[in-house]
C-alpha cells in the first residue's frame, strides 16, 4: 500500500541518458520523491517555526535553544505503528550522534497525555519529549496524518520532511551530512 | 561521456535493483507490525474520497452521517465540513462515543467513517468501529479509503476542510 520512502527535499541527479534510461528513473524517482504527499504546506528550506512547551518531565522545551545543534523533530503517536517502530532507532541515534550535536525532540499527537507519558518510559526515551495540541499542528501546516518528522539544520532551517513510513536509513543518511565531524 | 548499449543497460540494471532493493528493506523495517489493520472492512464498502465528495455535492436529503473515529487533535486541525467526531475506533471510550452517537438512528441511516490517521493498514481505528456498527445493525456503512492519511489523500487533494472542536 506504502512502503515507499518518501521525503521531500531528495533531489535526484541530472543524469544525461537514454528515453530508456529517463522512464527507469522515473519509475524509480517517481515513486520515492514526486508522490511525496503535500498533505500539508511544506516547511522545507524554511525557518522550523518556533515554539516553547513544557515536556514530559516538566522541563521547558524550547526550540529555539537548540539552535546550534541538529534537530530531528518527531511528531508521533502512540496509536501510529509505524512510529513505535522507529522510536528504538531514534534513541540510538541519540546516544550515537548526541555528541555530533544531534538533538532528537519528540511531539505527542496523542489526545491523552498519559498514553504518551507510559509509552516514554516504556521505551526509555532518551529524548524530551512534549505534547502536541491542534496549534502547534498548524504552526507546522497541520500534522494531518503521522509518522511525520523534521530534520532542522544547526541554523534552524528545515532540511528534509519525511512522511509515511520512511527507511529510517535514508533518515540517517539526511542527518550524518548536518553533523559535526 | 557516450554511454554505449552495455553500459546503459548496466545502469538500468542497476536502477531497478536499486528500487527493489529500497522497497524491500522498507517493507522489511515495516512487515512486523502486528496492527490491527483496516483491512477487514469489505472492499465493496470502501468510498473513495471523489466519490465522497460527490455525494456530498448531490446528496441533498437524508444527508449521510459523516463520523472521523480516529485522533481529536487531527480533527481539531482539519474535518471534512459536517463531519462529527465519535471517538477513537481503538480506544474502549471511544467505541463507547460512537455507540452513544449512532444509537438512536435507525438502522439503515447512511453513515460514512473516516479516519486518516496513518497509512490505511496501519490505522486502528477504522476495524473496531466498522465492526461495532455492523454488530449494532447497521447495513448501510460506508468508509473512507485515504491510503496514506487524511493530509495527503483529501487536505492534499484540495477537498473541503474545516477546522475546529
Amino acid at each position: 500500500m506504502s512502503g515507499i520512502p518518501k521525503a521531500i527535499g531528495i533531489k535526484p541527479r541530472t543524469l544525461r541518458c537514454s528515453s530508456a534510461l529517463k522512464l527507469l528513473l522515473c519509475l524509480f524517482v517517481g515513486t520515492s520523491v514526486a508522490q511525496t504527499p503535500k498533505a500539508a504546506t511544506s516547511l522545507l528550506h524554511k525557518e522550523a517555526p518556533e515554539f516553547v512547551r513544557i515536556d514530559l518531565e516538566n522541563r521547558r522545551l524550547d526550540l529555539r535553544a537548540y539552535k546550534g545543534k541538529v534537530v530531528l523533530l518527531d511528531f508521533w503517536a502512540t496509536w501510529c505503528a509505524s512510529c513505535l517502530l522507529e522510536m528504538p532507532r531514534f534513541v540510538a541515534w541519540q546516544t550515537q550522534y548526541g555528541p555530533r550535536g544531534l538533538q532528537i525532540v519528540g511531539i505527542s499527537m496523542d489526545d491523552d497525555p498519559a498514553l504518551a507519558r507510559k509509552l516514554y518510559k516504556k521505551m526509555k526515551l532518551n529524548y524530551p519529549v512534549a505534547m502536541g495540541d491542534e496549534k502547534l499542528g498548524l504552526l507546522y501546516g497541520g500534522v494531518l496524518g503521522l509518522p511525520l518528522t523534521y530534520l532542522i539544520d544547526a541554523q534552524g532551517t528545515v532540511q528534509a520532511e519525511f512522511r509515511d513510513e520512511t527507511d529510517v536509513k535514508l533518515i540517517e543518511e539526511q542527518i550524518k551530512p548536518l553533523l559535526r565531524p | 561521456m557516450k554511454i554505449g548499449l552495455v553500459g546503459r543497460s548496466r545502469i538500468a540494471v542497476f536502477i531497478v535493483f536499486a528500487f527493489l532493493s529500497s522497497s524491500a528493506q522498507v517493507r522489511a523495517q515495516f512487515a512486523q507490525i502486528p496492527a490491527e489493520s483496516a483491512f477487514s472492512i469489505p472492499e465493496a464498502q470502501l468510498l473513495k474520497p471523489e466519490a465522497l465528495v460527490q455525494l456530498l455535492q448531490t446528496t441533498n436529503k437524508d444527508k449521510p452521517l459523516i463520523l472521523q473515529v480516529g485522533s481529536h487533535m487531527l480533527f481539531a486541525q482539519a474535518h471534512i465540513p459536517g463531519s462529527e467526531y465519535a471517538g477513537q475506533g481503538s480506544q474502549p471510550a471511544g467505541i463507547e462515543q460512537l455507540q452513544n452517537r449512532v444509537n438512536s438512528l435507525p438502522r439503515k441511516k447512511l453513515i460514512v467513517l473516516y479516519c486518516g490517521c496513518c497509512p490505511w493498514n496501519r490505522c486502528p481505528n477504522l476495524g473496531p468501529a466498522f465492526a461495532k456498527l455492523r454488530d449494532m445493525g447497521f447495513t448501510n456503512v460506508k468508509v473512507l479509503y485515504l491510503a496514506n492519511n487524511f493530509g495527503a489523500d483529501w487536505a492534499g487533494k484540495g477537498y473541503p476542510v474545516e477546522q475546529g472542536h
